[in-house]
């Protein structure tokens, strides 16, 4: 009757399985996909990762320089970064942090400057 | 005198996983009848396959169901290789497996705390799924999510395990089977947990058979049906029998679903000693000739159909899921009726209802 016992002592004896968030965070492993991220000095423009995602959330304007996204649209599969010929897009570890209102990411071929807008 | 009185088991229920609606005619405590209504989470994920290309289907199907998601997407491919006449390489079947396997342990797991919850055992509904967390690290570890992996796709898989990681997935195994033995002698030999399950919804060889039930439902009552003895991906390298139990009851259910749980292990553990080297994915060109193709698969619940009609674009015709718990839904009407009112629960979570499975 008594069968959970064994592993009641050996809980109460042993250090807490939870981990007391967000004092405490658990490093990702190196492998997890986080959220999608584009060098734009690299990009050439050329729209494949507009063609091969499932949930269509990346626009490229080729003539304009223009590489748009959405970040609540995608579901991070990871398929852009794949297909990539330049390498440009990676995939970083974190999740985005939570938010109240929704915002694209606008990334423009100009010299120097990254533009995100809100 | 008795009296009769309608009770809705409603979508909103702190026992039920996933909303289902039965509407149950009660004669003092007895349940006499039973009426389903679905449809509260259907997204129609059935006519995307249309709007898509055949390559971005992968993965919309997974997102179907969460727990079975790595088999969904393994089936679906499994029928458009089938179409296209691509040969797998087979370092890419074993991942197949693997992965596969991992995410039968996880369900089972999820399922016995969620059944031990019903009859309110909730220790060890947290003592099991805190041994569900190491896997689900072994799977973040491998593939980078922790519930749709994503790995699955036409020609292959996307990822590779390193000898490295190889040896630390062995590990990890090690103990989470320690700490399954500690709980076994629980789930099966328990005073507690008899009473509430032995006896309860009882339905016989010739019933299952009769009225379609897969998966364990099947296999505790004595049907010997286990689509992975037909041998796709690598379980035809492997070596394993069915498990099935006789009596019919719930306790027989929960027999054969631990036993699976040490089953799986040992299949991984097989799979991951015979691997070869080799490549994981080859390149796919072109579209899907014209052509119909049936793919079916043993899912942790039972067997899942896909069946894909293709007209030689690279949009298909008609994709159509048949998931075991929509087969598995007659056999729940069929043991409902006569049994006590507080059995409810118990007898709707014993088909291990995965409602988003049935109503995509």
């Amino acid at each position: 009757m008594l069968d959970m016992l064994k592993s009641v002592f050996s809980n109460l004896s042993k250090k807490p399985a939870t981990r007391m968030y967000p004092y405490e965070e658990r490093k990702p492993f190196d492998i997890n996909r986080g959220h999608l991220e584009n060098n734009i000095d690299e990009c050439i423009f050329c729209g494949m990762c507009q063609r091969v995602c499932p949930s269509n959330c990346i626009k490229v304007d080729r003539k304009n320089g223009v590489w748009e996204y959405d970040p609540f649209e995608c579901v991070i599969c990871g398929v852009c970064v794949e297909k990539c010929p330049k390498k440009s897009l990676r995939l970083d570890t974190h999740y985005r942090s939570c938010t109240d209102k929704k915002y694209d990411v606008h990334l423009e071929r100009h010299e120097d400057s990254e533009k995100a807008g809100a | 005198m008795s009296e009769k009185g309608t009770i809705p088991f409603g979508p909103q229920h702190p026992v039920l996983p996933e909303p289902i609606h039965l509407k149950l005619v009660v004669e003092d405590e007895k349940v006499v009848e039973a009426y389903p209504a679905f449809g509260f989470v259907h997204r129609g994920l059935e006519t995307l396959a249309q709007k898509k290309d055949f390559n971005q289907m992968v993965y919309v199907v997974e997102r179907v169901c969460g727990i079975c998601s790595c088999m969904h997407g393994q089936d679906y491919c499994q029928a458009i290789e089938e179409l296209m006449g691509i040969e797998v390489p087979i370092r890419a079947e074993y991942l197949r497996t693997i992965w596969a396997e991992l995410h039968r342990i996880h369900s089972h797991l999820l399922w016995l705390g969620l059944f031990a919850d019903a009859f309110g055992f909730e220790n060890l509904f947290m003592q099991t799924w805190k041994i569900r967390e190491k896997i689900m690290d072994i799977l973040e570890a491998t593939s980078g999510n922790r519930v749709i992996i994503s790995v699955n796709i036409v020609g292959g898989v996307r990822k590779d395990i390193s000898n490295d990681q190889a040896k630390w997935i062995l590990r990890e195994l090690d103990d989470v089977e320690k700490q399954l033995k500690d709980i076994n002698d629980v789930v099966m030999n328990n005073y507690t947990v008899k009473e509430r399950t032995v006896g309860i919804g009882v339905l016989t060889k010739e019933e299952a058979y009769e009225l379609g039930a897969t998966g364990p439902m099947a296999k505790g009552s004595g049907v010997d049906l286990d689509l992975r003895t037909t041998g796709y991906a690598a379980y035809k390298y492997l070596d394993f029998e069915p498990i099935v139990e006789k009596s019919g009851d719930s306790y027989a259910r929960n027999l054969v679903r631990m036993k699976e749980i040490f089953q799986s292990i040992d299949l991984i553990r097989q799979a991951l000693s015979k691997m070869p080297e080799g490549d994981i994915n080859v390149p796919v060109k072109g579209n899907p000739p014209a052509g119909e193709v049936i793919s079916r698969l043993e899912q942790s619940r039972g067997e899942v159909v896909y069946y894909i009609k293709s007209n030689g674009t690279k949009f298909l015709d008609r994709l159509r899921i048949r998931t075991p718990t929509f087969a598995n839904i007659p056999a729940l009407l069929k043991i409902l009726p006569g049994s006590q009112l507080q059995d409810v629960p118990v007898l709707i979570l014993t088909i291990d209802p995965c409602i988003s499975c049935t109503e995509r």
